[in-house]
């Protein structure tokens, strides 16, 4: 199998064909697919037709594009028009997009070849994938134990070698935990860098979509691509980052901040502090300068994000009314249609988020709940702010455990909540951050270290990332 | 006079039941049981940032320094109607349709 970059090199020079390309890749979906459940829906027919156009843009001797022939899976919240989109959830049965999302757009404007829609828990809320409506998908390198979530089956996709690359929706760290949950690497960009026109929305003020690969330069190829404004996000920035592949430059004389309350706690495992250690000094011998920092507002994200995501979700998913798309559950009168289709289409997740959400922005509560979870924001942009004046990126676990046992942690909602401490105050202050792959746990799952940089400071990030990866990660 | 959520939270479960309504979720009474132990646990970890004092600090709304958006008031294409329509569950006459909305008979 050939990295992303491999592909497009040997497409574009007609060394391989699109076609061969998707054919082979299809034919490891169709092998393995029943065992992982990484996707709610194959396009196989569109795949094909779309490898067969980039192979006839490069007989006319046209340019396809920086994603020639690269097969791409989708997470299932990403708008695709004519092609089922249901974020894994009942409520948008039968529903077909009438457009496509900007990423999309961008995808196949590059040549991408999207091979399918990958599974998630529902609406993105959760951890491990066993929200969704659909069943849960099974981690590639071992299948008793989850994949992560919520974009768990776009970090499964690149994990067993449905595609080189997917995409991935990141509000707390969906994009980040099941990269470190499946040994692939997962970047969640600064918000605003890639429009979310089309990503269908949980918590507007947190979702950033960003991609999964197997390797750094892979990543950097697929954000390149997606990245840009959009006047179809409003919330989309003029000038994002780009170029993030090899530049060639080193580590040598960045100063890199642990995180000590992100690393230094209680139920951070022993062995995933030690590999982020490891990290450390691998940097510290290609000349980066490793110290520890405080950043003392982040012990306060869980609390801040799980106040401030479900009041946006909640009103976010008051369009799903059994009015204008999906299920509808009769009823005599509107509320009752409305009400009983709600109940029958969100599963115990949703319902739960949506009533916290609902309970926290109800009258007299907001300010109390919604108001102060931003004023923990800024706290936490300002901790951030003073630790960037001393280090150019910070350092932390990607989540305090490696992938964790199928039903582990259904029982007690909060304990699954947790999963997501270390990679919520990202979201939080709006900043990118990236998990990269560096060794294995006892029980022999990958282990991510996670790199932090401020708001645009992808280029660096990268740099870092990719030290990282180049040092292995072998205790 | 703003209420302040206090160490011990306790959803009831008529809270639960008000919350259901406002949310459009016809809860089973089993359900309405779950949600006041579960939401209570849960805001219950939150105590720790209601107790902070945070007065002078402003909210975040939106984590980069961005402003309004503004662009020319232009006609462009918009999703074809019929399309749409197809999607809901209902249609007639190029609109939704939905079961009565008032008490008329």
């Amino acid at each position: 199998m050939s990295s992303a970059i491999e592909i497009a090199a040997a497409v574009r020079s007609g060394a391989r064909t699109a076609r061969s390309v998707a054919e082979e890749h299809l034919a490891t979906i169709a092998s393995s697919e029943g065992e992982i459940h990484a996707f709610n829906h194959v396009t196989a027919d569109a795949a094909l037709a779309q490898a067969d156009e980039v192979d006839a843009k490069v007989a006319r001797g046209e340019d396809p594009g920086p994603l020639a022939g690269v097969p791409v899976a989708l997470k299932d919240n990403l708008c695709t028009r004519g092609v089922p989109t249901t974020c894994s959830s009942r409520i948008l049965d039968g529903w077909l997009p009438p457009y496509n999302a900007t990423v999309v757009e961008r995808v196949l404007a590059a040549g991408g070849v999207p091979v399918g829609k990958t599974n998630l828990d529902e609406f993105a809320m959760g951890s491990s994938t066993e929200n969704s409506a659909f069943g849960p998908t099974l981690n590639p390198l071992d299948p008793s134990r989850v994949p992560g979530g919520s974009s768990g089956g776009s970090a499964a996709a690149v994990a067993a070698r449905f595609a080189p690359l997917s995409l991935g929706s990141d509000t707390g760290g969906s994009i980040r935990q099941p990269a470190s949950f499946c040994g692939v690497v997962g970047v969640k960009p600064t918000y605003g860098v890639v429009s979310r026109y089309g990503l269908i929305a949980f918590a507007s003020s947190l979702d950033q979509i960003g991609p999964f690969a197997a390797t750094v330069d892979d990543a950097a190829l697929l954000l390149d691509v997606i990245s840009g404004h959009d006047r179809m996000d409003s919330t989309s920035i003029a000038t994002p980052p780009t170029a993030l592949l090899n530049d060639g430059a080193d580590v040598a004389g960045l100063r890199v901040g642990l995180v000590t309350e992100l690393t230094d706690v209680e139920g951070i495992a022993p062995e995933v502090r030690a590999a982020v250690e490891r990290a450390a000094s691998a940097l510290e011998a290609q000349g980066a300068r490793v110290e520890r920092i405080s950043v003392p507002s982040c012990i306060y994200g869980l609390s801040a994000y799980y106040l401030i995501a479900p009041a946006e979700a909640s009103s976010n998913l008051a369009r799903y009314d059994g009015v204008r798309y999906g299920l509808r559950v009769d009823g005599d009168d509107v509320y009752e249609m409305n009400s009983a289709t709600r109940d029958a289409g969100f599963g115990a997740e949703v319902k739960r988020r949506i009533m916290l959400g609902t309970y926290a922005l109800s009258a007299g509560f907001y300010d109390a709940y919604y108001g102060q979870a931003q004023r923990v924001r800024t706290l936490i942009i300002r901790d951030f702010a003073s630790a960037y004046e001393r280090f150019d990126v910070l350092l932390s676990p990607t989540t305090p455990t490696t992938a964790f046992k199928f039903g582990a942690k259904t029982e007690d909602p909060f304990s699954m909540y947790l999963s997501d401490i270390c990679t919520i105050a990202s979201n939080l202050a709006g900043h990118p951050a990236m998990s990269v792959p560096f060794g294995v746990g006892s029980d022999g799952m990958p282990i991510g270290v996670q790199v932090l940089a401020p708001a645009l400071g992808e280029p660096v990030m990268f740099r870092v990332a990719r030290a990282i990866e180049s040092a292995g990660g072998a205790a | 006079m703003p209420k302040q959520p206090t160490e011990q939270v306790s959803i009831t479960r008529s809270d639960v039941e008000h919350v259901a309504m406002l949310a459009r979720l016809a809860l089973t009474p089993e359900e309405v049981g779950e949600f006041a132990e579960q939401l209570t646990a849960i805001l219950g970890h939150a105590t720790d940032i209601s107790s902070l004092d945070l007065v002078g600090v402003p909210t975040t709304a939106h984590p980069l320094p961005v402003t309004n958006v503004l662009r020319e008031d232009v006609i462009g294409t918009s999703l074809d109607r019929d399309e749409v329509l197809a999607a809901a569950p209902s249609a007639e006459e190029g609109r939704f349709r939905v079961p009565r909305i008032m008490g008329e008979a």
